[in-house]
């Protein structure tokens, strides 16, 4: 393997030891919160339209909100100044402190303090700087950046932290419980808020109707930083801004609940400042009294890239984010590395990629774009609805443009009959034209099967393409799918009330052709006309690796080559779900509008047609159940990721157990092979990281003497690889003839 | 039936908060039960109940606020299904007493209840237009799990507890 992918790879693998097992027991308990708190809210997913509407007309208001923004605020006494970037917002928050003479400035949380390192400017002013929440208080004690949006020492354990303090404060009594650092904590960042000159805040939503700062908090510091000192500065990404105070309510819903999972956070502090409690002097003998104008309100609006992500149309969905971490929370990858791998200078997590590229540059997202594996877990997690995979595609497809030219493109060269730039990653356009590689193994089956097996075949693979040669790799089948259904000798159901397309998906059509024939004959069974013509690639694999303009092309082709059939009334069956999720999802970005919505209305994800034939009085008794099957009816079912952001796992389920099986579901969020990803040497430990988390399930008591069945190509690779049963699709279990 | 007093009673005690039901007569008893002393106090805006003539010392000094054990404020709303109070904030400095303690007692008048958030922001949409434009959405005491695992009492209140004043 290339040095720099080894690199990688033992990077990923420190990260896993030291942070692993703390990020993944946060992570997951905040998944699993947040699957239970957006359950108990009624109107959940109203909420996110809501949610998602007002954002979008925030951001196209934008320029004016920011003017509305400036006039509340200063009528209501403070004073706004909008920074164009990092350092102009440093630079105005330092000339405060200088004519404040500050010597102590207290913080509460703020990622956009983080992005712009205003610590380090504030210190260069000679300010004596405190984080006062206990995550960010812990890190700059360890002088280390955050590994998560909401939690940023998320990657700390209580041991880790209780030896951090211990050493650093030599406190009289050694600190071991979280009680105990909670209370060393609280006692000496509560003395520093007292001495303070200055507070520091975020915002999570600024209300441009009434200058209201709205902040959502647990801890309590955040109240004391506004209150005690005389000067409180808001630093807030300009897309903060809502439009009216009552816009706030389905944020203040859905924020909680879609980070840590909890239904609320003990405050959410909404104050229009300069705000009417009295300064406290804790020097003073005197009652505490009131003096508003003894307050100074700044409210610095940060620019640093944003409207130019707003001009964007690709990345301007990144500004509706409310940072709430549902996406690092949800991905499989996030939850086995944290931030510090699926993360860049500042943000974590899928987001991290539309963050960091718009505020840092496209670049800052090279080393950890490639974490984000498409697998769309996040879609329906995100309160706002923003398209993340699409994000990390669009980015990694942008940086793919501006790599330089590599001089061992002629490798691959006829492999690769792309519509990408020279230059671009030899294992990314490797994957990215699976098709052609497909084509060719099937053809010159079993030769180019035994051949790729050979010891000199993989040493190159692994060394020029980065593929793991602890994989085994797909065995091509010489007679494909197409060929197969052409080749035979069946009658053709006369008169048939459904006719459908089975859609030879790459892997169908090449590798695993056995579950297309099942699907073929299930369907027949079942009355449908059944064809299986030849047809494209859905382009899953280019867009995968960034390659945008190659999936265009083949949507096109998919397109065309089914023209005639959508045309005469067939419907669409989709064996692979990444490939319906192509379909019904990313093809509206690819297509024209009608040529889209035409193959989308018509595309049906194998079971779900399957349960649409039994509920329009299809017979059951056509196929096999589990009686017939003889051996064990008790099967474990691992779902595929994009299947179940479609919402249609439920469909394999219920059929499956119509026809008497008895299922378990997995619940992890991915498998961890996620395609190539897990082909990817650099990736591999990362890949069976993930993985294992499903094998776990699927070796408890209750599962171990299951028959395995996954949906997904790559989930069947994944657990082939880590069970000793063998995995098998669950078309086979109710193919009639077998 | 579950009535809106009820259902903000038992979501007071799902987020930790100790709930105690009382009328304006009771009130001074109810509150001397609960609150622990030195307790410091802003003055209710009600006009059926009041700390005078409490233990509860209104206008402290510093010295006092950072040594109370208590503080009594007021909630200018409740929010049934959340067990949310809605904290203003006063010249007086409610916002301290109510922040400083380790036990903040709140006192809720039955009448000042809303089903949920969305009519709390109605409510508080008015409020914040006709100058009251300044309140925390408390649920519980203040919370961490920065330091590993779950505690309560951080930079906030330990324990917190809401007296409910019967129409």
């Amino acid at each position: 393997m290339s040095s720099e992918r080894s690199q990688k790879a033992e990077r990923i693998r420190h990260i896993m030891e030291t942070e692993g097992d703390s990020v993944e027991r946060n992570a997951r308990g905040f998944n699993e919160g947040r699957y239970e708190s957006v359950d108990r809210l009624e109107d959940y997913d109203a909420y996110k339209d809501r949610a998602r509407a007002i954002k979008e007309d925030a951001i196209e208001n934008l320029p004016s909100l920011i003017e509305q923004v400036r006039e509340t605020v200063e009528a209501n006494g403070g004073t706004v100044y909008l920074a164009d970037d990092a350092a102009d917002a440093n630079r105005y928050v330092r000339e405060l402190a200088r004519e404040r003479e500050a010597e102590t400035v207290v913080k509460s949380k703020s990622m956009t303090t983080e992005e712009i390192d205003l610590n380090e400017h504030l210190e260069t002013e000679g300010c004596e700087v405190w984080e006062t929440d206990l995550g960010e208080f812990v890190l700059q004690v360890a002088d280390e950046a955050p590994s998560h949006l909401v939690a940023p020492a998320i990657h700390q354990s209580r041991e880790e932290i209780a030896h951090l303090f211990n050493e650093q404060f030599d406190p009289a009594e050694k600190l071991e419980t979280a009680e105990e650092l909670t209370a060393f904590a609280r006692e000496y960042l509560g003395e520093r808020i007292q001495d303070a000159d200055i507070g520091v805040t975020g915002a999570n939503f600024v209300t441009a109707d009434t200058g209201t700062i709205a902040l959502v908090t647990s801890e309590g510091n955040a109240r004391k930083s506004i209150a005690v000192p005389d000067t409180h500065v808001a630093v807030a990404g300009v897309e903060k801004i809502v439009p009216t105070f009552e816009d706030l309510q389905p944020f203040v819903e859905l924020i909680a609940r879609s980070g840590t999972g909890q239904d609320i956070t003990s405050y959410v502090s909404l104050f229009s400042p300069p705000v009417d409690t009295p300064t406290v002097n804790f020097d003073s003998d005197e009652p505490i009294d009131s003096d508003a104008s003894d307050r100074d309100f700044h409210l610095v609006l940060l620019d640093n890239g944003r409207m130019d992500m707003r001009d964007d149309d690709q990345l301007r969905e990144t500004l509706y984010c409310i940072r709430c971490s549902a996406c690092a929370n949800s991905c499989a990858n996030f939850q086995s590395v944290g931030g510090h791998v699926f993360g860049g200078e500042t943000y974590s997590g899928g987001i991290a990629t539309g963050w960091e590229a718009g505020v840092h540059g496209q670049e800052s997202a090279d080393e950890f774009n490639d974490l984000c594996t498409g697998c769309s877990r996040c879609v329906n997690q995100c309160p706002v609805k923003i398209d993340i995979p699409w994000i990390n595609t669009v980015v990694r497809d942008r940086r793919n443009r501006g790599a330089d030219d590599g001089d061992l493109d002629f490798l691959v060269e006829g492999l690769t009959p792309d519509e990408e730039p020279a230059g671009l990653d030899l294992q990314k356009r490797f994957f990215g034209n699976f098709e052609t590689l497909a084509k060719l193994g099937s053809t010159t089956a079993p030769v180019s099967n035994w051949f790729a097996g050979t010891p000199p075949s993989r040493y190159l693979m692994e060394r020029v393409l980065g593929i793991d040669s602890r994989r085994e790799l797909p065995t091509f089948e010489r007679e494909t799918l197409v060929e197969w259904f052409r080749n035979r000798d069946e009658p053709r159901p006369v008169d048939a009330e459904y006719h459908a397309v089975v859609y030879p998906d790459l892997y169908t059509n090449h590798v695993r052709t056995e579950r297309g024939k099942a699907a073929v004959r299930t369907l027949e069974a079942l009355g449908v006309a059944v064809e299986v013509p030849d047809v494209a690639s859905s382009g899953r694999a280019p867009l995968s690796q960034g390659m945008i303009a190659t999936a265009e092309e083949h949507a096109r082709e998919v397109r065309d080559d089914l023209d005639a059939h959508i045309d005469a009334g067939y419907d669409v069956v989709v064996i692979e779900p990444s490939d319906l999720a192509m379909f019904r999802g990313e093809y509206e970005r690819l297509l024209e509008e009608d040529r889209y919505e035409s193959l989308a209305e018509r595309s049906y994800e194998l079971f779900e047609y399957i349960f649409g034939l039994f509920e329009n009085g299809a017979s059951a008794e056509a196929l096999r159940d589990a009686e017939s099957i003889g051996a064990s009816t008790d099967v474990a079912y691992h779902s595929h990721c994009q299947q179940r952001t479609l919402e249609l796992e439920t469909y394999t389920t219920t059929v499956l157990e119509r026809q008497g099986f008895d299922v378990l579901t997995s619940d992890v969020e991915c498998c961890g092979m996620a395609g190539s990803f897990g082909y990817k040497s650099e990736y591999y430990d990362l890949s069976v990281d993930v993985g294992e988390r499903l094998q776990a399930q699927f070796e408890m008591p209750d599962a171990t003497n299951r028959t395995v069945v996954a949906s997904g190509t790559s989930c069947l690779e994944q657990l082939d690889s880590m069970l000793t049963r063998q995995p098998r699709h669950p078309i086979t279990l109710v193919d009639p003839k077998r | 039936m579950t009535t809106q007093l009820e259902t903000f009673e038992t979501s007071l005690e799902e987020v930790r908060t100790g709930v105690t039901r009382t009328t304006p007569d009771r009130f001074r008893e109810t509150l001397g039960e609960i609150i622990t002393e030195p307790a410091i106090g802003a003055e209710l805006p009600f006009e059926t109940v009041s700390l005078e003539g409490t233990n509860v010392v209104l206008e402290p000094t510093p010295d006092q606020l950072r040594e109370a054990a208590c503080g009594v404020t007021s909630a200018a709303l409740g929010v049934a299904d959340y067990g949310t109070v809605v904290l203003e904030s006063t010249p007086a400095g409610a916002e301290l007493t109510g922040l400083f303690p380790d036990q903040h007692v709140v006192v809720v008048r039955e009448q000042d209840l809303v089903d949920d958030m969305a009519s709390a922001f109605e409510r508080m949409g008015e409020r914040f237009r006709n100058g009251h434009d300044d309140a925390v959405l408390a649920t519980g005491p203040s919370a961490t799990a920065d330091m590993g695992e779950l505690v309560y009492g951080v930079h906030g209140p330990k324990e917190t507890h809401a007296i409910i004043v019967e129409a």
